[in-house]
């Protein structure tokens, strides 16, 4: 159940990065439809403050990293500075953080390598005051990349660690 | 005429005991195999006709695979010839350039007329069926340089196992001219890939080493990776993503009976069993690190054996159990250290300039370390020797990985991904780098694991 929720905010996110990417960044994203996977409470309509569009949308809800490394740029911490406040108004959420890792390496490796991504992006959540019991990492290893093609422009953006939030009030 | 010697009643017995092993790692797949020899008289001196590690004047041994008599013979011929075309080290010749039709596999084939075309052996056989309504195949494999008859066999099965009757031949053959253990008969398990890049779907799959009699062994739901087989049982251990961390698995492929292997607080992953196949050992991912644990699948006591902020993975036994392989980044880069079973000592053995290693993987034969490695961007499979010596890259590009050997030491399979919005296949080479095949997939194929050899 897990995986399914996890894969389906993948496909949202997605879409989204693709937009980024092509440089057609949607003044709100709701309206093209990407939204209509969840299940929850989150029709199509302004990202409503609180809600999960709301993090991706207005926090963002990922980190990159250089090749082979788990060092958070500072790009990377001032993101996890936003999401850290954020989760903090907004108690309700569980989370998991999902680390990932580009195609340019073997896969065990690139499942602790994984690992290790998630759990620096959430000791550092943790030290911004998230306590310990709303956060849980997995790896996807090089398993689930969000672009696609053979060169740095792809590799890059699937070298991330990614925030994504669990049920409100579970 | 030659006559063909029956076993003898001892013979019988042997036979009786290769069968219900047959059966019981086939799980009544393979409904028996009743083995005689057709060898006149005292068997040959068993000398080997190739010495597969000659060096720059290798030549692989020219054979002529003729069509069997009886219905199904050319269609086992056909697997036969498949397979020794795919061997390295034997080559069949092409039937269109036989000097002759073998109408009577007991008789020798005309030595002169097969030498014009310079074939080295013959193989000759047929294929009926036995008084109790079994299949029933016989071969003969002819010296052309003598004329003389060196091996032959004779099977009696069920006919639905003619594909594994074809490997059965070919492994005697190969075994009788190479003076190798053969490698046929056996199975990969391997992931089935389908579905885009992005959502790819994979399947925990089983298949013939040729590609043939492939099985879905789960549904694609579920994501699974990086399966390997049990040395000893119908067991496969894999990585998948259930409920909560991903987890290794064990699933009996004859029952579809499937447990978690240990209690570990957080990611299991690589596991492979030990050559006794009483153990599985594999990697706990806590906090930033990963380190090495051993399970007793019996007693379920579990066993650290790297306590490191490292990342220490892809671990494998030597097959005598009293060594361990794996990869770490405790140096800073990836690289392979060899240790003691229980832990501790660790020594590296991979120094090449600039080049990462990783996946090794102990040969059966205990020769070699087969491994994939990364340098200047390009992902090679190679082999070393277990102290580091006489590293070997027996394929290079973009993008290999993951060896696993066959169970007679002398081939791997691994796979290739170009990258881009593609997917991987299975390649197999020999472990001289003198060959490369596919092994035919329908769909993308990765993680190939080389099951040991059934009969």
């Amino acid at each position: 159940m897990t995986f399914m929720i996890s894969a389906r905010t993948l496909k949202i996110v997605a879409a989204l990065s693709i937009g980024l990417a092509m440089g057609a960044c949607s003044k709100n994203p709701n309206e093209d439809g990407s939204g209509s996977g969840f299940g929850s409470g989150l029709g199509a309509g302004a990202a409503t403050p609180g809600s999960q569009q709301d993090f991706v949308v207005n926090v963002g809800d990922r980190i990159f990293f250089e090749s082979d490394s788990t060092e958070l740029t500072s790009t990377a911490q001032a993101t996890l500075d936003k999401q850290a406040r954020w989760l903090q108004q907004y108690g309700q959420y569980s989370i998991t953080v999902e680390g990932h890792a580009d195609e340019r390496g073997t896969r065990e490796y690139n499942f602790a390598l994984g690992a290790r991504r998630a759990e620096a992006a959430k000791s550092y959540l943790a030290a911004r005051g998230i306590p310990a019991s709303r956060l849980r990492t997995i790896s996807y290893g090089k398993e689930r990349p969000v672009a696609v093609c053979n060169d740095i422009s792809c590799w890059s953006q699937n070298r991330r660690a990614v925030t994504v939030l669990g049920g409100a009030n579970s | 005429m030659r006559t063909i010697t029956f076993p003898s009643p001892r013979d019988h017995l042997m036979s009786d005991s290769k069968l219900l092993l047959s059966r019981r790692q086939m799980g009544g797949l393979f409904t028996g195999l009743a083995a005689s020899s057709l060898l006149p008289g005292a068997a040959l001196a068993q000398s080997k006709y190739l010495d597969i590690r000659r060096g720059t004047n290798f030549q692989p041994i020219p054979i002529a695979v003729t069509n069997f008599a009886g219905e199904q013979g050319p269609a086992l011929s056909g697997i036969i010839t498949n397979n020794f075309a795919r061997s390295v080290f034997l080559q069949p010749l092409e039937p269109r350039s036989f000097p002759e039709q073998v109408s009577n596999p007991d008789a020798p084939p005309r030595a002169d007329a097969w030498r014009m075309i310079n074939a080295q052996f013959v193989l000759t056989g047929r294929v009926g069926r036995a008084p109790d309504g079994r299949m029933q195949t016989q071969f003969r494999l002819w010296d052309v340089s003598t004329g003389q008859q060196v091996s032959g066999q004779q099977y009696v099965t069920d006919p639905n196992n003619a594909r594994r009757v074809a490997h059965i031949v070919s492994d005697a053959v190969f075994s009788r001219i190479t003076g190798e253990k053969g490698f046929f008969d056996s199975r990969v398990v391997f992931i089935d890939e389908s579905g885009p890049k992005e959502r790819r779907s994979k399947r925990l799959s089983i298949m013939d080493q040729d590609g043939a009699n492939v099985r879905y062994l789960s549904g694609g739901d579920e994501l699974v990776v990086t399966p390997r087989f049990s040395p000893s049982s119908q067991d496969v251990a894999y990585m998948a993503f259930g409920k909560g961390d991903p987890r290794v698995f064990i699933l009996n492929i004859e029952t579809g009976q499937r447990e978690v292997v240990g209690n570990f607080p957080g990611m299991t992953f690589s596991p492979r069993f030990s050559p006794d196949g009483q153990k599985v050992i594999m990697s706990l991912s806590q906090g930033s690190s990963s380190n090495l644990f051993t399970m007793d699948l019996r007693s379920r006591a579990t066993t650290r054996l790297t306590d490191t902020a490292a990342i220490d993975t892809s671990p494998s036994f030597a097959p005598d159990g009293s060594q361990v392989v794996f990869e770490s980044d405790r140096g800073g880069t990836q690289q392979i250290y060899v240790m003691g079973a229980g832990g501790g000592g660790a020594k590296r053995i991979s120094y090449s300039e600039g080049a990462r290693y990783s996946t090794p993987v102990w040969s059966p034969k205990g020769d070699f370390i087969a491994f994939t490695r990364q340098k200047g961007g390009s992902f090679g499979i190679g082999v070393m020797k277990p102290d580091g010596s006489g590293e070997r890259i027996i394929t290079e590009g973009y993008h290999n990985e993951g060896p696993t050997w066959a169970p007679n030491g002398l081939y791997v399979m691994f796979f290739r991904d170009p990258g881009g919005s593609g997917g991987p296949k299975i390649f197999m080479a020999d472990v001289f780098g003198r060959g490369e095949f596919p092994v035919p997939t329908q769909s993308y194929g990765s993680d190939p694991a080389w099951g040991p050899l059934l009969s």
